[in-house]
């Protein structure tokens, strides 16, 4: 393949998202030449749907979080048939940090141990304790609302006051409190005071679409600034097509195409992935050739492999009293009481709950018409009106083991528009996973009706929820085993490093990114102690 | 922003969303509320259905051939009628409808004021809800560790 060269430089770093932002900010201190290409381009915070009359409707359009449902120029078509969980991302500087809730829980210590303490799955080559300094880096970068001495957690800090409990918090906190099981306020990738010269939280209450605030951290306005300021270049719009290797079998740059549809070949003696669990297992296959003709870094076959997402249960109550509704972040609080392994429940690993306030109108009447509690026709208003600002709920996030039939691959025939292969979700339910969704859905189910819901809804799994992408270029030392080492270099290609969450050996049971990022960090620091030998 | 979508639509279409949109969200005399078929929204939906908008002229073309073209048999969702059937049958394409009307029923000015909320995006003037009452917490700060070690697997 041929195009147009650019000059060389030290580090090539593929994705601007989460764990691309924090990796470039890492190495900048290197005073390496580093450049990052992103298939998306910067999102002002002036068109996110809160600044609009049609907020509600926007998280249908181009601030949904289907890929198949934007279909924005920068999006690449997903096939995503057999699957009954959809995937959720967004491309651009930023990545799925802009859509995301801000939901910020950390891996347990446990979740590193998964085979030496359950039986199942791999262990990790890394500890909790191994990230702890890179959890803590990141928080601070991120700015991270909470309150410390959660009983779930080894100690830790945080930067900022707690979110508002809101009546919603107050009337399930007290309801977990009579049943005698563990919530928290939950760590919150939200400002709850000026923080980073980044604004407070106004309680928009649509923070999955979009922070028009400033108040959700995401990484174009924590990492991005300074890593930008330290001489990092950032490239929009640029979508990366394969990488490119030498005889020596080490990666000599990638192959791009620019904004204005010219092809460029892009060298660097470092090349870094951050695409996430689909983008990543895309960029290897769509990089086969003659010495890697299974793809790039593939000698193991587990690339795209071993594809993990959280399964989610959504549980959702109707009160008679009147709660916070559309006003403050969806999420407030959390619980870990379902989350170590107890052998009695018939299943292993565990779940959090992500405790969630309730609807806007819209969303209220679309639900409401969907699970039946609002007619169409004459009852109608009426029913709108006992289930408006009167819902509160929660979703369950599930541990959801590795298994190798459920992966990503190379659609036959979909292509973006630039022509490169799309990728093909091929995924099913595991039995651990289900019945742990459908424990999950007792238990919660069991929390509404303690704190006096008149009517439950459940769905389970939440079909759009496929907003964690682990797995499926996975971590360990054995070669045959793992596609890339303990500190995130591929076993195949000496300069090739993988920091997102296609890395994860296992998934643990809560949201990913802080994980993510702190595993970027950690691949930087290796990288930076390394300098001296880092392709031996 | 919201595409306009108005042209997608022929005079057919157009009446047959109106019949439908009476008879999913009428008008409530009793607090005011307009129907669905007001025709400030019923203009709403027809430049706004954006993304839904083929989806949509399906929806419409079919109802208006299960009806036999008698657009009177589209204004009552009771039970047994050609709407309930189609819901019951085809509940995706019966969530298309939901979602285009109601996304435009639900931010009409006359609607957000009877219902209680004020008519204006969310930002920048936001909204404030409750600090709470951490105390809430003293029986989990009271049970104690609940997560286990690495090293030994032992739950405290």
């Amino acid at each position: 393949m041929t195009g147009t060269a650019n000059d060389p430089v030290d580090v090539l770093i593929i994705g601007g998202g989460a764990s691309g932002a924090a990796v470039a900010w890492s190495l900048a201190d290197t005073r390496m030449r580093i450049l990052c290409l992103e298939q998306g381009d910067w999102v002002k915070p002036t068109e996110f749907p809160t600044t609009g009359r049609d907020w509600e409707a926007r998280q249908y359009g181009d601030f949904s979080v289907s890929p198949n449902r934007r279909g924005l120029p920068e999006d690449y078509p997903i096939n995503e048939d057999e699957s009954p969980i959809k995937i959720a991302n967004f491309n651009g500087v930023g990545g799925g940090t802009i859509l995301y809730a801000g939901h910020f829980p950390r891996l347990h210590p446990s979740d590193f141990r998964v085979r030496s303490l359950d039986g199942v799955a791999d262990d990790w080559p890394i500890s909790y304790e191994t990230l702890e300094p890179y959890y803590a880096q990141n928080d601070e970068m991120t700015g991270v609302a909470g309150l410390e001495g959660d009983p779930a957690y080894p100690p830790k800090s945080v930067q900022m006051p707690p979110l508002p409990l809101g009546r919603t918090g107050a009337m399930l906190g007290g309801a977990m409190n009579t049943l005698g099981w563990h919530w928290w306020p939950s760590d919150a990738a939200i400002n709850t005071q000026t923080y980073d010269d980044r604004a407070p939280c106004i309680n928009l209450g649509h923070c999955l679409h979009g922070c028009a605030q400033g108040a959700k951290s995401s990484t174009d306005g924590s990492y991005w600034p300074k890593a930008i300021r330290a001489r990092v270049e950032l490239r929009t719009r640029c979508r990366v097509r394969r990488i490119e290797t030498d005889s020596d079998r080490m990666a000599t740059g990638a192959h791009y195409v620019d904004p204005d549809g010219v092809e460029r070949f892009q060298p660097a003696a470092i090349v870094i992935v951050a695409c996430n669990g689909v983008g990543t297992p895309r960029l290897l296959l769509n990089s086969a050739s003659e010495q890697f003709p299974e793809g790039l870094a593939n000698s193991s076959g587990l690339v795209g492999k071993n594809l993990m997402f959280h399964p989610y249960g959504q549980i959702r109550g109707y009160f008679d009293r009147k709660l916070d509704a559309y006003r403050g972040p969806r999420i407030g609080a959390w619980s870990m009481e379902f989350y170590e392994t107890d052998a009695s429940r018939g299943f292993v690993r565990g779940y959090c709950y992500q405790f969630s306030r309730g609807l806007g109108p819209v969303s209220t009447a679309t639900a409401g018409m969907a699970d039946g509690l609002i007619p169409w026709g004459e009852g109608h208003h009426a029913g709108f009106r006992r289930l408006f600002e009167h819902s509160a709920g929660m979703v369950s996030i599930c541990e959801d083991l590795p298994e190798e039939i459920n992966r990503v691959t190379l659609d036959p025939q979909l292509t973006d528009s630039d022509g490169i292969p799309a990728p093909k979700i091929t995924y099913r339910l595991g039995e651990n996973s289900q019945k742990m969704l459908d424990h999950s859905i007792a238990r919660a189910t069991e929390i509404l009706k303690t704190a006096g819901a008149r009517e439950i809804t459940v769905k389970s799994p939440m079909p759009s929820a496929g907003w964690h992408l682990l797995g499926t270029a996975r971590m360990g030392l054995d070669p045959q085993r793992s596609v890339v080492n303990d500190w995130g270099r591929s076993h195949d290609v000496r300069n090739l490093f993988i920091v997102d969450g296609s890395v994860f050996v296992t998934a643990g049971g809560v949201n990913p990114t802080s994980t993510i990022q702190a595993i970027a960090l950690y691949v930087a620091d290796q990288i930076k102690a390394r300098l001296h030998n880092l392709f031996d | 922003m919201t595409k306009v979508t108005a042209s997608a639509f022929d005079d057919v279409q157009r009446e047959t969303l109106r019949a439908i949109a009476a008879a999913m969200i009428p008008p409530c005399r009793e607090s005011g509320l307009p129907g669905a078929d007001d025709p400030a929204i019923i203009g709403d939906i027809l430049a706004s259905a954006g993304r839904d908008t083929a989806a949509l002229v399906g929806v419409l073309d079919a109802l208006h051939s299960a009806a036999g073209g008698n657009l009177d048999a589209l204004r009552s969702a009771e039970h047994g009628s050609v709407l309930a059937t189609f819901r019951a049958e085809n509940p995706a394409l019966a969530g298309v409808l939901e979602l285009v009307i109601a996304q435009c029923y639900y931010r009409d000015d006359r609607v957000l004021l009877i219902i209680g909320m004020e008519p204006r995006p969310p930002f920048p003037k936001g909204y404030e809800i409750e600090e709470g009452d951490w105390s809430l917490l003293d029986p989990v700060r009271a049970r104690g560790k609940i997560y286990r070690d690495a090293d030994d697997g032992r739950a405290s």
